[in-house]
């Protein structure tokens, strides 16, 4: 079947769509999207949480079918997203590319400071605070933080738990990510 | 496999009495799962999304009208003054994603023994609204579980809603688990008092093949209340009536050993959780109790 939806902010299409299929693999094997991860295959681990209409979910526990004319946002498009939050988006030029998204990287025109790089301020703050070790978790994490950061500035650190329980990282100890959390959050608040 | 989507409720009854196989998804957070490790290829899958219908609740006089795919998220957020057994057993469904997409539709369509609403809605008092093109019925939910993974429901009919009682006392939820998230419980308990009909209501989770409720430890601590005129001098549970209480709801249970506990620790933990949430429950009703006498 073919599916019609919108990924960070703009319209794609998807054809060849088994009916059974998540919309995990449709992100990852026909968009060509593989920031969301793949891991458990049934909502243990939280790698693969995208936002379906603004709502954080595995995106591997919904059937592809289900996204149809929904809104999907993926950490390739987190960026632009968090900006787009912030500033606003006036030219109409606003969401992200499939190209520009599959090119996504954390790099910028100074690998030392991060300086030129197209981080959502969340992202920077894992940076910053050594919460990336292999990584695979991170994309999870990443969309997961950020949405509560949207609607908890101020959160606890009960409040940081609670939101990120659902996204399992086997190398940190989760030390440096509440850090990173917080140091977004503190951030925010600042206005930096 | 065929994707149906049904935009109604009506076409959605029409597309299951011509499909009686099709698979109703809603949260997907079971179904997804069985899909992906290829332990279902069901012929037909029918979302239930479009339905708005489902995703909505009304709050009645004496109950509320919970749409089948109204996500935990929610009746954890709007629904906690009316049920909140349901919602403390809501808090402790998995994580923050199932939540979002996760409801008491597909818990019931499941009809896992560990599923988490189960024994909040056995102690509340609940009915299952279901419905086919033949006409709708509503299943109390004493009768609604048949077996392990097994229901009531006929091959054509979809869960509409389920109508739960509202709280008419405090209520109870208590969750066995090494963990606080992503759990699937040991075994779990609800407890409701109703002041109202001066009765006591439980359930209990994962400790039988089906969701069941003690109904002799109910009925014991019913006369004992009764007896000992506690629901009106509000006095603490003499010790020997919570401890006879919980032996009660421990020899209730039929556990089995498996890879999350044995039938013993089931046995003794359900005993456990029975004793601390008649305490805590009897508790606040005894606080509620004396502002109501003083303020009289």
């Amino acid at each position: 079947m073919r599916l019609n939806f919108t990924v960070n902010g703009r319209p794609q299409e998807a054809d060849d769509v088994w009916e059974g299929e998540s919309l995990l693999y449709v992100l990852r094997e026909r968009l060509g999207l593989p920031g969301s991860k793949n891991a458990c295959e049934q909502g243990e681990c939280g790698s693969c949480t995208v936002r379906l209409d603004g709502v954080p979910v595995c995106s591997c526990l919904v059937a592809a079918g289900q996204a149809e004319g929904r809104e999907v946002v993926t950490v390739e498009g987190l960026a632009d997203f968090a900006r787009q939050r912030a500033e606003g988006c006036g030219t109409g030029a606003c969401g992200t590319s499939l190209q520009k998204a599959r090119r996504w990287e954390a790099r910028g025109t100074d690998s030392q400071t991060g300086e030129g790089t197209d981080l959502a301020p969340v992202q920077q703050a894992f940076l910053d605070a050594g919460a990336v070790q292999c990584g695979f978790c991170t994309p999870g994490l990443l969309v997961a933080a950020d949405e509560m950061l949207e609607r908890n500035p101020n959160p606890t650190d009960a409040d940081i738990r609670e939101a990120l329980s659902g996204n399992l990282c086997r190398c940190t100890g989760y030390e440096k990510i509440m850090d990173a959390v917080r140091l977004a959050a503190a951030r925010q608040s600042e206005g930096v | 496999m065929d994707f149906l989507r049904p935009a109604s409720w009506e076409e959605a009854l029409a597309a299951k009495a011509e499909h009686p196989t099709a698979v109703p998804i809603a949260g997907g957070t079971d179904v997804m799962v069985e899909i992906n490790f290829d332990h279902r290829r069901p012929e037909y899958l029918m979302d239930l999304n479009r339905i708005g219908d489902l995703d909505a609740w009304e709050v009645g006089e004496e109950s509320v009208r919970l749409g089948a795919s109204v996500p935990y998220a929610r009746i954890m957020e709007h629904l906690r003054a009316e049920l909140p057994g349901l919602a403390l057993a809501s808090h402790t469904v998995a994580s923050p994603q199932i939540r979002n997409r996760g409801g008491v539709g597909g818990n019931l369509g499941t009809a896992s023994p560990a599923g988490d609403a189960h024994p909040a809605l056995l102690a509340a008092g609940a009915e299952v609204e279901v419905e086919s093109v033949r006409g709708a019925r509503r299943i109390p939910i004493d009768a609604f579980y048949t077996g392990v993974k097994r229901n009531a429901l006929a091959p054509d009919e979809l869960i509409r809603a389920i109508h739960i009682k509202k709280a008419d006392g405090p209520q109870q939820y208590s969750k066995v688990g090494t963990r606080n998230a992503m759990v699937i419980a040991v075994c779990a308990f609800g407890l409701a008092l109703h002041p109202g009909t001066r009765t006591v209501r439980t359930g209990i989770g994962s400790a039988a093949p089906t969701p069941i409720r003690a109904r002799a430890a109910e009925e014991f601590l019913d006369a004992a209340l009764e007896e000992g005129g506690l629901w009106d001098n509000g006095k603490t549970i003499p010790p020997s009536v919570a401890k006879r209480f919980a032996e009660l709801c421990a020899a209730a249970c039929n556990p089995i050993d498996d890879v999350r506990g044995t039938a013993a620790y089931r046995r003794h933990a359900v005993g456990v959780m029975a004793r601390r949430t008649l305490t805590w429950t009897w508790e606040s009703y005894r606080g509620a109790h004396r502002i109501t006498e003083g303020a009289a």
